[in-house]
């Protein structure tokens, strides 16, 4: 909450816009700010240069396609996004998701939750100073990217978490990627570890630096990494589990102050746990292997012409980028409850049944549409609790989709924690918080 | 079961003010009055009940002049570790509704928000102005009456 | 005379070779994009083994203007400013598609291509574009620095 900045400075400040295109700024963010030298008297912050209308879009677009929008609100870590919006779909259809789909869905989860945490306090240590921490945690991104990219086809904005399971299955010699992977990452944080934890020029900057109370910090609806900084254990995870989180193994690391170095400590030791719960998910994946040779496959034009007489009873042969998602995997990494997701290729190309299945999924009108009513469900996001709240109206797309973003909240207390001190504490500040666009502005 | 004491308790408490509670899909719905919202919303965040933090406000469009509005609040409290979801109808020609920016702090951004994307009016909001959209913006976005696809540019485009 | 052409043009060929081998860029970063401009501009896929790699913060120091993510009318005039900051010669690349032509936001908020607010150089389509394209959308504009006619009078671009 606050004063508004004054339009004309005073004789003794002045006025200074920190504009949104900056280079600390993470994207879109105005702090206007009253200076009285290096000290900030008054601060203001505007917000909703990224608006890019995706509530609105979300009530014209039917719930499949409106998939690839919810990548782009949490940009780091778009599967959580995806998971967040393909659960919150699930509880209000009544499926249940197999197995072999969940365990996958926590490892790209815990996959891009690291992305979300390197990329924060790659930036945040750039700004401050740090370029070398920002390189090293970049070269630990590429490495978890490359597994995201060889599963999903994209390394970022992937879709891949759908409603009812994941779209396909993991690539063949996924597990020798994640440990190389986890392996690399481990090396960068022992890196950052001896570069950042006890640098004085690090804990000046960010010790008792924009710290928060625990009353404000829950007041203000603060949740996540920043909060459990404060000390309060509050993690969806583990308060409302869902996927196979209760059965996994892992630890909330939690902070004293609520200050800068406290969110950024409580980051580092995150992305342990999420190493961890990587290596418990990815022992307990079983090797799926195709069940027949890769030399009986036929091709598709070649099944429709023996279909016509008897159904070919050999497997077909499918574009490579449609690779794990053959018909054999479906009852592994799709529901078996409702139909509420694209009919395998197999059937679309060889039978009238499944053509007309792909096309009725698609066409206005019908596909997913769940019964009337409202949910909420909400998942554990990098920032903090990423929930959803859907109104159905029985029709194809939904009547209202809202985002509860996590960084809303924690940002609008920035004006706040930087009133009254110097200049240059608002870059740690702001880079420790975390802020979004995509989610911010929606 | 300590959900249902729970709930029991807050039936008894707010009866005059509650409209209805039911349960959708898992989660624990209340519909309350427009006039009592402020007296069940203070009366929530404080002991026994302690839901300490305002998890989400928004607002949804029915597009009946009636009840156009449906202001939707989630609640969680953390000491109970339970959501609860409150609901209130506002008419379509002057919705205006009680602020909650003194309760919880991030009321005030959120407010803002569902102020300039539907138009509702939060009486006691210390600065109720737009936040998402920019001034000279006419409308309100998330109205189902505004058209999806129209655009206000700020500056004269080229071509 | 011909004597003449002969130095000009190997003037031109000598200030297109130095300027496309020098460019510095300013980041325009809004959206998702800024993500594989990270990536572009590590070490991984180097922007700085093609003389790209300097970024300047101020458009008064920069070249290359990098609009990187989705512009929203909101943002218009501070994009529209900051190229009018910039001094000739100069350069625009558009990265990503909600740049190109405001991508999979066809609403009320997004411009629909940042060439409806300045002129566009290069455009690189992709949501995101991965690092290589990027890389090729830059070589793309040094080529075309080394073909265009180089502009060392006072002279502004119309």
């Amino acid at each position: 909450m606050g004063l508004r900045i004054q339009k004309e400075a005073r004789p003794e400040s002045m006025l200074i816009n920190m504009g949104p295109s900056h280079p600390a700024m993470h994207g879109t963010f105005r702090i206007m700010l009253e200076l009285d030298g290096e000290k900030i008297l008054n601060a203001e912050t505007e917000i909703g240069y990224l608006h890019r209308g995706f509530e609105k879009t979300c009530e014209n677009k039917t719930y499949f396609n409106l998939l690839p929008y919810t990548d782009r609100l949490n940009y780091v870590s778009p599967q959580i996004n995806n998971l967040g919006y393909a659960m919150t779909m699930e509880k209000m259809l009544g499926v249940r998701v197999p197995e072999r789909a969940q365990m996958i869905r926590v490892l790209m989860c815990e996959l891009s939750r690291i992305s979300d945490h390197l990329t924060c306090l790659a930036a945040m240590a750039m700004e401050n100073g740090a370029f070398t921490v920002f390189l090293y945690m970049m070269k630990a991104r590429e490495f978890l990217w490359n597994v995201i990219e060889f599963t999903t086809g994209s390394r970022m904005t992937t879709s891949y978490i759908r409603i009812g399971g994941v779209r396909a299955d993991l690539y063949e010699g996924w597990r020798d990627s994640v440990k190389t992977a986890v392996c690399e990452t481990r090396a960068v944080l022992k890196d950052v570890h001896g570069l950042l934890d006890r640098n004085p020029i690090f804990l000046n900057r960010t010790r008792g630096v924009g710290a928060i109370s625990r009353e404000d910090a829950l007041s203000y609806g603060w949740t996540g990494p920043c909060l459990r900084s404060t000390g309060i254990l509050y993690d969806v995870r583990k308060a409302h589990p869902y996927l196979l989180y209760d059965r996994l193994d892992f630890d909330i690391p939690l902070g004293d102050h609520g200050d800068n170095y406290d969110r950024y400590k409580v980051r580092m030791l995150e992305m342990e746990q999420s190493l961890r719960l990587i290596e418990q998910v990815a022992a307990l994946i079983p090797d799926a292997a195709l069940p027949g040779k890769a030399d009986e496959e036929i091709e598709p034009a070649e099944a429709i012409r023996r279909g016509r007489m008897s159904k070919p009873s050999e497997r077909i042969r499918l574009s490579p980028n449609l690779e794990g998602s053959e018909k054999v995997r479906y009852p592994k990494i799709l529901t078996v409850d409702a139909p509420v997701f694209v009919p395998p290729k197999e059937d679309t190309y060889t039978t009238m049944e499944g053509l007309i299945s792909h096309f009725l999924f698609f066409m206005d009108g019908y596909g997913i549409r769940p019964p009337k009513g409202d949910v909420y469900f909400s998942v554990e996001g990098g920032n903090g609790e990423v929930g959803f709240y859907i109104v159905s109206d029985g029709t194809d797309r939904p009547y209202r989709l809202h985002l509860r973003a996590p960084c809303f909240h924690i940002v609008s207390a920035l004006e706040q924690l930087i009133r009254g001190r110097l200049l240059a504490d608002v870059i740690p500040t702001f880079g420790s918080m975390n802020m979004i666009g995509g989610e911010l502005d929606r | 079961m300590e959900k249902e004491n729970l709930i029991d308790e807050i039936r008894q408490r707010f009866s005059a003010e509650l409209e209805s509670d039911t349960e959708t899909f898992g989660d624990q719905v209340l519909v309350v009055r427009r006039e009592g919202l402020r007296a069940v919303m203070a009366g929530l965040k404080g002991l026994p009940f302690d839901y300490a933090v305002l998890l989400d406000l928004t607002c949804v469009d029915f597009l009946e002049s009636e009840s156009r509005f449906e202001m939707v609040y989630h609640l969680y409290s953390l000491s109970r570790n339970r959501r609860l979801r409150l609901k209130v109808s506002l008419p379509g020609a002057n919705p205006v509704v009680d602020s909650f920016a003194g309760l919880w702090k991030n009321a005030d951004w959120l407010e803002r928000e569902v102020f300039d994307m539907f138009g509702v009016a939060f009486a006691g909001h210390p600065d109720l102005r737009r936040i998402l959209m920019y001034e000279g913006f006419e409308g309100h976005p998330l109205r189902k009456s505004y058209p999806w696809r129209k655009e206000q540019p700020r500056i004269p485009l080229r071509d | 005379m011909s004597g003449l052409d002969f130095l000009t043009t190997r003037l031109e060929t000598a200030l297109g070779w130095g300027r496309k081998y020098s460019l510095f860029h300013y980041p325009f970063i809004t959206a998702c994009c800024g993500m594989e401009y990270m990536s572009a501009a590590c070490a991984h896929f180097d922007i700085d083994r093609f003389g790209a790699g300097l970024t300047r913060f101020s458009p008064r120091q920069a070249d290359l203007l990098l609009v990187v993510g989705t512009i929203s009318h909101k943002l218009a005039p501070v994009l529209k400013t900051v190229y009018e900051q910039m001094l000739e010669p100069k350069w625009v690349i558009a990265f990503g598609a909600c740049t190109v032509s405001g991508g999979i936001y066809q609403n009320y908020a997004a411009v629909q291509g940042i060439d409806k607010i300045i002129p566009v150089d290069i455009y690189i389509p992709g949501c995101p574009p991965r690092p290589e394209m990027v890389l090729d959308g830059l070589l793309k504009l040094q080529e075309k620095i080394q073909k265009q006619p180089q502009d060392w009078r006072w002279k502004k671009k119309t």
